[in-house]
C-alpha cells in the first residue's frame, strides 16, 4: 500500500503539468516534433493511399451517388493533406499525438517497476507503426486489383474498406442477392455508419416493398433503417415501414410516437384514435385509449374556458387567469385544473371532477390528494369537509382521508390555511405521537392541551404552559385541567 | 483559423488540448456553434468541430448559408467529424446544397479519452441505449478499436475474460480485427495482464442506487462533466471586507476536479461521512504550518517558511473549496427527503419488501417529484426482485402515466426493453440467491476506515466490482452458478504472446487489469475498484475504461425518450 502510495504521489507530482498543461518547453519543443512526425507519416500513408485510390475510383456511377459523395470527399481529403497553406492537418494531427501521450505518461507511471517498457512511446511512432502496418496488406494488394478493379471486391472487402473511411462504390452490386450480401457483411461489421451507408444505397436502389420485406428478417438492418428515417424526418416512409413490419415486431409504440411530431391538436387526436386500433398488449392499449379520451376531454373544455375566460362571464376565471392552456397536460394535472375551475359542476359535464375521475378510474387516493391541493390553494377551506366525510349505511357521518390526516395537515400548511382550519384536521390525526409532533409545530395549542388531558399527562401539560401565552385562553384552560386532575387523584 | 465548436465537444477536448496550445496552432477565434450568422472574424480559415448529428448539420448549414458571399477575403469552410466522418451527415449536407462548400472534411478519431491516471472514457453518452433499445452496435464497434489502439500502444494484452453480451460481441470485433491485420502484432512488452469486459447489462442494479462516495455524491447532486463541476456560488462568496460584500456572485464556481489536486485525491474516493475528519484534520495541520512562522527565529528559517508559502497556500484554498463543496452536499444529505430516498433504496437492496407497492415511492409520485427519481427508484425495485409482480407494476406504471402524462409509455417502454423494467415471468426471484452469493449486502459497513467495497454504497458492494474481486480470486470457476443467473455469456480468451514478451513475473508484484465497462460506470465503481487497488494484499491493480461516466440520473435520461421536440 504504501508503495503505491509512494508511486502514486510521484506519478501527480512528476505528470500534473505533463498532462494537462504545456509549460514545460523541452517538453513541448519535443511534442511538436513528434506531432511533425506524426504529421509527416500519417502524410505517407495517405499518399500511399491515394495512389491507390486514384487508379480505383472510376467506376462510372452517376454523379450524386453516395458513392460519388464518398469519392468526391476523398479526393478532397487527400488534397487538404497536400494543400500546404491549410494548417488543418497539422492541428489535427498534432491533436491525435496529445490524448495519447498523456495516457501514456499518467499509464506508464502508474505501473513503475515495469520502465523497461517504452514508456514515452509517442503516438506518432505508435501510428506510423500500426499504420503502416495495418495498411500494408492493402498496398500489397492494389497489382492485382488495376486489373478488375470494378468489380472484384468482396462485399466483405468493400465493407472493410468502408469502415476504413475509404472510397467505395457501392453500384456494382446490381443483383439482390449480391445486395443482400453486402448489407448482411455490414451488419456482421457492426458498424454503424457502414450499415447506414448501405441501407441508404439499398433504399435508393431497390422498390420499397422488396426493401421492406428483407428488412423484417434483419431486425439489426430494420432497426438502423428506422432509426435513420427517424432522424431524417421522412415521415411518411417511416409510418408506411412501420405499419407493414408492425405484425411481426413490437413497434407498435413507435408509431404510437409519432404523435409527439403532430403540433395540431385536432390532427394530434386523430392519430391517436388511428393508433387505438393497434395491437397493443392489453394494458397498453388501455393507456393509449386513455391518453385519446384526455385529449378529446382537453379540446372541449379548453374551448368552452376559453370563451368563458374571453367573455369574461365567469367570476373564476376573471379572479384567476389561466396561465395555459390545458391542451397536453397530464391526466392529474387536469384533475387539477378541473377541481380548481370546475368543482361544483354535476357529474355529468365533461369538465366536473367527479366525470374525470369516473371516466379514467382514478384512485381515491390520488383524487383526494388533487382536489385538496386545488381547493388549498383557492383557500375554498368549506369545501373540505365534504371531501373527507363518508356516510355509513347506517347514515352517521364520519371524517376519513384515504391519505392520513397528517398529509392533509402537510398540504393545508403548505397553502399557508389558517390555524382553526388546520386544527381541525391535526385534531383527525389518528396516531398521538405524529398527533402532538404536528399540533406543538403548527402551534395548535387546543390539541395538544387536549391530548396530554386524554393522557393525562401533567408533567407534559406543565411543561407545555411555558410554551402558551401568559394570560391567554389556552394558559387558563391548563391551570384548570391540573387543578381537576389534582381534584381527581386527590379523592 | 477560426474554430467553431460543437459545445459538447468543449468538454472532452479541454482534457486534451488547451486554448494556449490551439493558439500556437494558429487559431485566433473560437465559438460555440448556433444557428445564425457566423461572428466577424478576420480569418481565412473556419473550421467545425462537431459530432456527427443531424441536428447540428442544419446549424451548419445555416451558417454557411447565412455567409456573407461579398465580403473579401472569402472565408473557407472545413469541418472535423469527432469521433468520425458520418456519411449520412454528408450525404445531409449535401441534400441542403452546403456539402460543396466545406473545403476539407476530416474525422478526429477520439476513441478513448484519459481522465485520469487510471481511468478512460468513450463520452459515448448514448452507448448503452444504442447497444439495447436500437440494436445498434456502433459503439461496441468504437471500444474494440479503442481497445486495438491501445494494445498498440501498451502492448496485446493476453487474458481476455468478460460477462455479458455486449463483452461477447466486443471480444469477438477485437479476435476479428487482429485476425484481419496480422500484421498488427506488436514486440511492446504487455502493460496489462487481463482484460475484463463487463456489459452494464450484467449489472443494471449498481447506477440505479445512490451512490455516497464524496465524488459520487458531487456527480449525483451537481453532475461531473468532462471532471468540471458547476457549483452554486453563494458558499464561494470572498470572505473578505471591501471584497464586494454586497455583490454575491452570480456566476455558477466552476471547478476542475481531478487527481492533481492532493486533497481531492485523498477524500474522493472515501465514504461522505469519512471526509469531514479529513477535512478537519488537513485544517489543523494547515494552520498549524501557518503557526510556524512565529517559530521561524534565523534568516534560513523563514526563507524556508517563506519558500513553502506557495504551496502551503493552495493546500489552503483546495481546502476552502472543498470545505465549501462538503456543506452544500451535507445540507442536501442531512434533508429528510435525501435520507427516506436512502431508507428505501437501501430496504430495496437488502431485499426487504420488494415485492408490494412502496408507499414512499407512491407519496413522491403524489407529490409529482422528479420522475427520474421515480423511475430510479421502481427499476431498483423491479431489479431487485427479478422483476415486479404484474399487479405491482402495473400500479406504478398507472400512477406514473396519470401523473406525469401518457406519452411516457415510451420511456417505461424503453426502460422494459432494457431489463430495467419487468414483470417478474418466470416467478422466480434469483435476486437473493446472487445477493447472498456475492455479498451484496454487508451489514457491518465500516465507513471510516472500510475493509470492504461495500462502503461505497454504505453497505451494498457494486455487483460488478465484485465480479471483478472474485475473477482475480478465487477465480470465476467458484460463482459459475450465480454467473449462469446473471444475463449473458461469461466467457475467457487468450491471445498468444510470442515467448520475448512473456511475463516472468516477480514475487510481490502486483497483476494489472483494465476493466473495460460497456455501457457506462459510476463514481462509486470506480472508488471500489480503486479501493481494490489500494488493498495491501489485494495483488491487483485496475485502470479502468469505459464508453461513458456515469450515474443514475444521467443513465435514465439517456433510456427516455425525448419527448420535447428539437429547439432548432
Amino acid at each position: 500500500m504504501s508503495r503505491a502510495r509512494a508511486d502514486e504521489e510521484e506519478y501527480w507530482h512528476s505528470s500534473k503539468f505533463r498532462a494537462f498543461t504545456f509549460d514545460d518547453e523541452d517538453d513541448e519543443l519535443s511534442q511538436l516534433k513528434e506531432s511533425k512526425r506524426a504529421v509527416n507519416s500519417l502524410r505517407d500513408i495517405v499518399d500511399d493511399d491515394d495512389d491507390d485510390l486514384e487508379k480505383v475510383s472510376w467506376s462510372g456511377e452517376p454523379v450524386g451517388s453516395i458513392s460519388w459523395s464518398i469519392k468526391e470527399t476523398a479526393s478532397s481529403s487527400t488534397s487538404s493533406l497536400e494543400s500546404r497553406d491549410s494548417s488543418l492537418p497539422k492541428v489535427s494531427s498534432s491533436y491525435t499525438a496529445l490524448p495519447k501521450q498523456a495516457s501514456s505518461y499518467s499509464l506508464s507511471s502508474l505501473f513503475k517497476g515495469r520502465s523497461k517498457l517504452p514508456s514515452f512511446q509517442s503516438l506518432s511512432d505508435a501510428l506510423s507503426d500500426t499504420g503502416v502496418k495495418s495498411y500494408a496488406p492493402e498496398l500489397r494488394r492494389p497489382k492485382a486489383e488495376y486489373k478488375d478493379y470494378s468489380s472484384d471486391w468482396s462485399p466483405k472487402d468493400t465493407v472493410r474498406r468502408m469502415q476504413r473511411g475509404k472510397v467505395c462504390s457501392l453500384e456494382r452490386f446490381r443483383s439482390l442477392q449480391d445486395k443482400l450480401v453486402l448489407l448482411d457483411e455490414a451488419v456482421a461489421g457492426n458498424d454503424g455508419n457502414v450499415i447506414t451507408a448501405v441501407l441508404i444505397f439499398l433504399k435508393r436502389t431497390l422498390r420499397k416493398e422488396i426493401l421492406f420485406r428483407e428488412l423484417e428478417v434483419r431486425q439489426v438492418a430494420l432497426c438502423h433503417l428506422i432509426h435513420f428515417l427517424k432522424e431524417t424526418g421522412e415521415q411518411k416512409l417511416l409510418l408506411d415501414l412501420l405499419s407493414l413490419c408492425l405484425s411481426s415486431l413490437s413497434l407498435q409504440l413507435s408509431q404510437y410516437r409519432e404523435h409527439l411530431n403532430i403540433q395540431d391538436v385536432e390532427k394530434r387526436r386523430e392519430f391517436l384514435k388511428g393508433c387505438i386500433g393497434l395491437p397493443f398488449s392489453a394494458e397498453d392499449a388501455c393507456h393509449i385509449q386513455d391518453h385519446y379520451t384526455l385529449l378529446e376531454r382537453q379540446i372541449i373544455i379548453e374551448a368552452n374556458d376559453r370563451h368563458l375566460e374571453k367573455t369574461g362571464q365567469s367570476e373564476i376565471f376573471r379572479k384567476y387567469p389561466r396561465k395555459a392552456s390545458i391542451l397536453n397536460m397530464p391526466l392529474v394535472t387536469t384533475l387539477f385544473y378541473s377541481c380548481f375551475y370546475h368543482y361544483t359542476e354535476a357529474e355529468g359535464t365533461f369538465s366536473s371532477p367527479a366525470n374525470l375521475k369516473k371516466t379514467f378510474k382514478i384512485p381515491d387516493k390520488q383524487y383526494v390528494l388533487t382536489a385538496l391541493a386545488a381547493r388549498a390553494k383557492l383557500r375554498a377551506w368549506n369545501d373540505l369537509d365534504a371531501l373527507f366525510t363518508t356516510k355509513n349505511w347506517l347514515g352517521y357521518t364520519k371524517k376519513k382521508a384515504p391519505i392520513g390526516f397528517h398529509r392533509v395537515v402537510e398540504i393545508l400548511q403548505r397553502n399557508n390555511a389558517p390555524v382553526q382550519v388546520l386544527q381541525e384536521y391535526v385534531r383527525l390525526v389518528e396516531d398521538v405521537e405524529t398527533r402532538l409532533n404536528l399540533a406543538t409545530k403548527y402551534k395548535c395549542h387546543d390539541v395538544v392541551i387536549d391530548t396530554y388531558r386524554d393522557l393525562k399527562d401533567r408533567i407534559q401539560l406543565a411543561a407545555y404552559r411555558c410554551k402558551v401565552e401568559r394570560g391567554s385562553a389556552e394558559e387558563e384552560k391548563i391551570d384548570s385541567i391540573l387543578n381537576n386532575m389534582v381534584r381527581s387523584t386527590a379523592s | 483559423q477560426a474554430i467553431v465548436w460543437d459545445e459538447y465537444l468543449t468538454g472532452p477536448f479541454g482534457l486534451i488540448a488547451q486554448y494556449s496550445l490551439l493558439k500556437e496552432h494558429e487559431v485566433e477565434k473560437m465559438f460555440t456553434l448556433k444557428p445564425g450568422r457566423l461572428p466577424q472574424a478576420d480569418v481565412k480559415n473556419v473550421i467545425f468541430f462537431v459530432r456527427p448529428r443531424l441536428e447540428l448539420m442544419d446549424i451548419i448549414t445555416d451558417n454557411v448559408l447565412r455567409e456573407d458571399r461579398g465580403r473579401a477575403p472569402q472565408r473557407d469552410f472545413h469541418i472535423l467529424f469527432v469521433p468520425r466522418r458520418s456519411l449520412l451527415c454528408e450525404q445531409w449536407l449535401k441534400e441542403q446544397g452546403v456539402l460543396g462548400s466545406f473545403i476539407h472534411r476530416e474525422q478526429y478519431s477520439l476513441d478513448l479519452i484519459p481522465f485520469d491516471g487510471d481511468l478512460l472514457s468513450m463520452e459515448a453518452e448514448s452507448a448503452f441505449k444504442e447497444c439495447y433499445l436500437e440494436s445498434d452496435q456502433t459503439s461496441l464497434y468504437h471500444a474494440a478499436k479503442g481497445l486495438m489502439t491501445l494494445q498498440a500502444l501498451y502492448g496485446t494484452i493476453p487474458q481476455i475474460f468478460g460477462k455479458g453480451e455486449c463483452a461477447r460481441h466486443v471480444a469477438n470485433m477485437m479476435i476479428r480485427m487482429k485476425r484481419e491485420f496480422p500484421g498488427s502484432q506488436n514486440s511492446i512488452f504487455p502493460v496489462f495482464d487481463t482484460l475484463l469486459l463487463l456489459d452494464r447489462n450484467v449489472d443494471l442494479l449498481t447506477p440505479l442506487a445512490t451512490q455516497l462516495t464524496y465524488e459520487g455524491l458531487i456527480d449525483e447532486i451537481y453532475g461531473i462533466q468532462n471532471t468540471y463541476v458547476k457549483l452554486p456560488p453563494e458558499k464561494f462568496a470572498p470572505k473578505k471586507q471591501g471584497d464586494g460584500g454586497k455583490d454575491l456572485p452570480t456566476e455558477p464556481k466552476k471547478l476542475q476536479l481531478n487527481s492533481a489536486e492532493e486533497l481531492y485525491a485523498e477524500i474522493r474516493d472515501k465514504n461522505f461521512n469519512a471526509v469531514g475528519s479529513v477535512l478537519s484534520k488537513k485544517a489543523k495541520i494547515i494552520s498549524a504550518a501557518f503557526e510556524e512562522r512565529h517559530h521561524a527565529k534565523t534568516v534560513g528559517e523563514i526563507k524556508q517558511f517563506v519558500s513553502q508559502l506557495p504551496h502551503m497556500q493552495a493546500a489552503r484554498s483546495s481546502l476552502a473549496n472543498h470545505t465549501s463543496i462538503a456543506e452544500l452536499i451535507k445540507d442536501i444529505t442531512t434533508s429528510e427527503d435525501f435520507f427516506d430516498n436512502l431508507t428505501v433504496e437501501q430496504e430495496f437492496m437488502s431485499g426487504i419488501d420488494t415485492d408490494k407497492v412502496n408507499n414512499y415511492i407512491e407519496d413522491c409520485i403524489a407529490q409529482k417529484h422528479p420522475l427520474i427519481k421515480i423511475l430510479r427508484l421502481v427499476c431498483l425495485q423491479s431489479v431487485c426482485n427479478s422483476g415486479l409482480k404484474q399487479k405491482v407494476l402495473d400500479h406504478y406504471k398507472k400512477e406514473i402515466l396519470q401523473t406525469y402524462g401518457y406519452e411516457h409509455i415510451l420511456t417505461l417502454n424503453n426502460l422494459e426493453k432494457a431489463g430495467l423494467l419487468k414483470s417478474q415471468t418466470s416467478g422466480r426471484n434469483n435476486y437473493p440467491t446472487i445477493r447472498k452469493t456475492l455479498r451484496l449486502w454487508m451489514d457491518d459497513v465500516n465507513e471510516q476506515n472500510p475493509n470492504d467495497i461495500s462502503y461505497v454504497y454504505s453497505g451494498y458492494a457494486p455487483l460488478s466490482v465484485r465480479l471483478a474481486q472474485l475473477l482475480a480470486r478465487p477465480g470465476w470457476r467458484s460463482i459459475e452458478e450465480v454467473l449462469k443467473m446473471l444475463p449473458g455469456p461469461h466467457f475467457e480468451e487468450r491471445q498468444q504472446l510470442p515467448t520475448g514478451l512473456q511475463k516472468k513475473r516477480q514475487h510481490g508484484e502486483n497483476r494489472v487489469t483494465l476493466v473495460f465497462f460497456l455501457g457506462g460506470v459510476t463514481y462509486a465503481e470506480i472508488a471500489a475498484l480503486r479501493f481494490l487497488s489500494q488493498m495491501e494484499d489485494g495483488g491487483t491493480e485496475y485502470v479502468i475504461a469505459t464508453t461513458k461516466l456515469i450515474n443514475g440520473t444521467t443513465w435514465v435520461k439517456s433510456l427516455m425518450e425525448k419527448l420535447e421536440p428539437a429547439p432548432f
